[in-house]
């Protein structure tokens, strides 16, 4: 027997500013809207309210606003309403709570707790406007040393590939199929502007994208869904995914439904069948078999794409990424537990994995103990909010940052984590025609390279008032950086002294 | 006396500086006169705390044998410094450096200079080249014993520094008494620290020797880079750690000092987009393998070798050093008139242009160089010298 829950959210509309022009019962998938058929009134089923703020937005009067339910709950810290709430849930269906996007929950963001520096006196600023500033980025593992000529200004030594940034900003793995072909369209649009790379997750890549093969960098991740040598070859880099930041351990499951027929001719599988990527991969149970795959790819395309190996921030992250960088990977990518994702058990989503800046710090330190950070270039992501994160990341020791959540947030993305509903309103994360209507991918593109250029100018202020000019410089300079408001062990794991030091 | 923690090694220090170079391409030494002068003008580039001079071609009797000078705060630091190098190394001669008293000179350290060549058989059983090995040694000394430090280490070269007015410094060393074909020299301003003997400026390893001006904004990217190959940045300075990569790129990856330095002020990309493909694919392939040995911020160095001298300002031109010659001399300094205070015919007076290197070689370098190979030999691929001299030739299976 199911027991009556409270609803999430209520929908506020004023009465006197609503014009009753059915704006919103148009714009929301979940039927929240509705026309009383005896009145003519409108009224809110509010319990399918998922706070996605279509309605709010489009409301051409601002009639409306979304706010929480206002039910007080035991006043019990530990019972709170949404505890509860989770508790029927489940005595409801006996099933594993699902969730989207990143952990919400109020863990420490590390980034809010480094401060960065700036030139007085001894060493001046440098205007960015003035002299050039340098944010150019390679990507791929570099040789010890490089054997040339100096006189014919000859490279002898073979070097392995790279791929090219032009800001050192990428866009993280989103499938076609958990987001849609428009939204993956505008990011593929917005790589290419960029000078930058976007990337296909595991879905696949779509025939209209293949011209975007130069900005893409395709994935081979356990369901191995939409590979062939075609595909591997299209891309500029291949990842090897082995884990997602939002759901260490765990698999993939994109339901039948989803699978329509540009999905299934993407993924290589039937419409209507479920995708499932298994957790591990079935080919790598230990970093040897790691090791076959990499270099299986790299055959597939004789030697001439980077394979970058993508795990999740988890607690022997370091030890792992050496050994993923002694297995021959050309580039390792951490998704830090802030990551975002389509569809996760919500208790791993919120309880599995560590943040983003610890990982990088120890993976950096740990790959230069070893005397092996040149062999590989790290990415990381899981939550880059802005461009401050990004300096804070490449001053940790990041080559470069990878964003997603962010790049969606521009295209309308509310962050309500309903995206495994399939009812997006913003036409991303969702394959109904009717909604990825609602996204243009050239005007989704435009906010997108707004963005990213708006990031990349602020960046380069940051680094010219450091008396930096050119990325490089600022690559794992922690001395960039102070700590505030934290531990000795936490600056310790950082590299970072404290503030005033 | 300075509390410790605020030491170069302990805290990291940003200074201004003046810097001065003289050079003969012949090979003919010169007494330190001019080098004196052309320093002492530019007393108010410095603030007292910190003077210094580097000086090649002054120990022609024991030229095949390194140089040690060593300054000691305690006779126990010395004991166990001579314990060390008697362990270590084979000593031809030791003897206090002789020093002038000067009335702004306070509490000197107790400078003793070595001539050793390194022990035969640990050289044999370390595994590493002769130059490595006395690396490691010095490092050594300079890390763990206590009041010991090692100012210079190569061959036929010294370097004379201490807290000071650099004039004061010249005087109290008594720099008039030697010759060399190349002087460096240093005035020092730091800005956060009462100086210290062993901070002070020239920073030398092995026969490298550097005098430089600025602050680099790079250092943390630098110093973590050049960690990862043994370079232990201990004394936390700018000077230090752009030793090391020369050190890293001219004598272990076998770049001329030439390219070191380029790849230390890389080509922008702007600029490498101008050029053909072929020109931009060799840039970006060496900026790409090398990004972090760019050296980023203000500054301007005088390098010095036994192959002569090196001037490199960074990419934007942040400093003044300018550059005059005269014959067979050539004269750096941050300002002209330094220069034409010893040398008022200079010709050819101009400023090192950002990013890139005014190299002068002695002549003889210079034409051993003309015959060898363009392509860059690293040093682990080299046989040891200890090797080949010593150990009878490998005989080849019949």
């Amino acid at each position: 027997m199911n027991t009556p829950t409270l609803p999430r959210y209520k929908v506020l509309r004023d009465a006197d500013a609503c014009i009753n022009c059915g704006v919103c019962v148009r714009e929301c998938s979940h039927h929240v809207h509705q026309v009383n058929q005896k009145t003519g009134a409108l009224v809110a089923r509010h319990g399918q309210c998922v706070n996605c703020q279509r309605c709010v937005l489009f409301c051409p009067t601002t009639a409306l606003a979304i706010d929480r339910w206002p039910q007080v709950d035991s006043g019990s810290a530990n019972w709170t309403l949404k505890t509860m709430q989770d508790i029927a849930k489940q005595a409801d269906t006996g099933a594993v709570l699902l969730a989207s996007m990143g952990n919400p929950q109020d863990y420490p963001i590390y980034w809010d707790h480094l401060l960065l520096n700036a030139s007085q006196v001894t060493n001046p600023s440098i205007d960015p406007l003035r002299e050039p500033m340098e944010t150019r980025v390679f990507l791929g593992s570099r040789p010890d040393l490089l054997k040339i000529n100096e006189r014919e200004q000859r490279v002898l030594t073979q070097m392995p590939p790279q791929v090219k940034l032009d800001v050192p900003i990428m866009f993280s793995a989103m499938s076609f199929g958990s987001i849609s072909l428009n939204a993956q369209k505008a990011l593929a649009l917005a790589a290419k502007e960029l000078g930058t790379f976007f990337n296909t997750g595991e879905g696949g890549l779509h025939q209209d994208l293949e011209s975007y093969g130069d900005h893409a960098v395709v994935q081979v991740a356990s369901g191995r869904f939409g590979v062939d040598p075609h595909y591997l070859n299209t891309g500029s880099m291949i990842e090897i995914k082995i884990g997602q930041g939002a759901k260490p351990g765990i698999g993939g499951h994109l339901p039948g439904e989803k699978i329509n027929a540009e999905v299934s001719r993407t993924r290589m599988i039937p419409e209507g069948t479920d995708a499932i990527s298994p957790a591990p991969h079935h080919d790598i149970y230990s970093i040897e078999d790691l090791r076959q795959l990499i270099f299986s790819l790299k055959e597939a395309t004789l030697y001439r794409k980077p394979i970058a190996v993508k795990i999740a921030a988890v607690h022997n992250v370091s030890a792992i990424a050496s050994g993923v960088a002694r297995a021959g990977a050309d580039v390792i990518v951490i998704d830090g537990f802030r990551g975002g994702t389509g569809a996760a058990p919500l208790r791993i989503r919120d309880s599995v994995g560590i943040p983003i800046e610890f990982a990088l710090a120890a993976v950096d330190q740990r790959l230069r103990d070893e005397g092996i950070r040149p062999k590989v270039s790290l990415v990381v992501g899981g939550s880059i909010r802005n461009s401050a994160d990004a300096v804070r990341a490449i001053a940790l020791g990041a080559d470069a940052v990878s964003i997603a959540s962010a790049a969606l947030i521009a295209m309308g993305c509310r962050q309500c984590q309903d995206c495994s509903s399939g009812l997006c309103n913003w036409g991303i994360a969702t394959q109904r025609p009717e909604l990825t209507s609602r996204l243009d991918p050239e005007a989704q593109a435009e906010r997108i390279i707004n963005l990213v250029r708006g990031w990349n100018l602020e960046i380069k202020e940051m680094m010219g008032g450091m008396g930096i000019n050119a990325i490089d410089s600022l690559r794992g300079n922690r001395l960039m950086l102070r700590g505030i408001g934290l531990s000795d062990k936490e600056r310790e794991i950082l590299g970072v002294k404290c503030a005033g030091e | 006396m300075i509390p410790t923690h605020l030491r170069e090694g302990n805290t990291r220090i940003p200074s201004g500086c003046a810097i001065a170079g003289i050079m003969d391409r012949t090979g003919t030494c010169h007494d330190g006169t001019d080098i004196l002068r052309s320093i002492a003008l530019m007393h108010d580039r410095g603030n007292g705390l910190g003077g210094g001079f580097a000086a090649y071609g002054i120990y022609p009797e024991y030229k095949d044998l390194y140089a040690f000078h060593i300054m000691y705060e305690s006779r126990e630091a010395r004991a166990a410094t001579e314990e060390y190098l008697d362990t270590y190394f084979m000593s031809e001669k030791q003897e206090r450096i002789p020093t002038e008293p000067v009335a702004s000179i306070k509490n000197p350290p107790d400078i003793w200079r070595y001539f050793v060549a390194p022990h035969p058989m640990r050289l044999n059983m370390s595994g590493l080249d002769e130059a490595e090995y006395t690396m490691q040694h010095v490092f050594h000394i300079n890390g763990k014993i206590d009041g010991a430090f090692v100012a210079s280490s190569g061959k036929d070269m010294g370097a004379f520094k201490g807290v000071g007015y650099p004039e004061d410094i010249g005087e109290f060393y008594r720099i008039t008494d030697y010759k060399a074909w190349a002087w460096t020299a240093h005035g020092r301003f730091p800005t956060n620290t009462p100086g210290w003997w062993g901070g002070a400026h020239p920073f030398t390893l092995l026969n490298w020797s550097i005098v430089h001006n600025g602050e680099i904004s790079s250092y943390d990217a630098n110093r973590r880079y050049v960690e990862q190959f043994g370079y232990d940045c201990e004394l936390q300075t700018d000077t230090e750690v752009i030793t090391y990569l020369f050190d890293l790129l001219a004598r272990r990856h076998g770049f001329s000092q030439e390219m070191a330095a380029h790849i230390m002020t890389a080509t922008s990309w702007d600029d490498i987009d101008r050029m053909d493909p072929e020109q931009a694919a060799f840039e970006t392939t060496l900026r790409i393998c090398y990004a972090s040995a760019l050296v980023n911020g203000p500054f301007s160095v005088i390098l010095g070798s036994d192959e002569g001298l090196l001037a490199l300002n960074d990419r934007l031109k942040l400093r003044a050093l300018m550059v005059g010659e005269k014959g067979p001399m050539t004269y750096f300094a941050s300002e002209q008139a330094a220069i034409e205070i010893v040398c008022p015919d200079a010709e050819n007076i101009r400023s090192i242009e950002g990013g890139v290197p005014f190299v002068v070689q002695l002549d003889s370098v210079a034409e051993r160089k003309r015959n060898e190979s363009a392509e860059n030999r690293p040093a682990k691929e080299k046989p040891y010298h200890h090797e080949t001299g010593v150990l009878p030739r490998k005989r080849k299976e019949a």
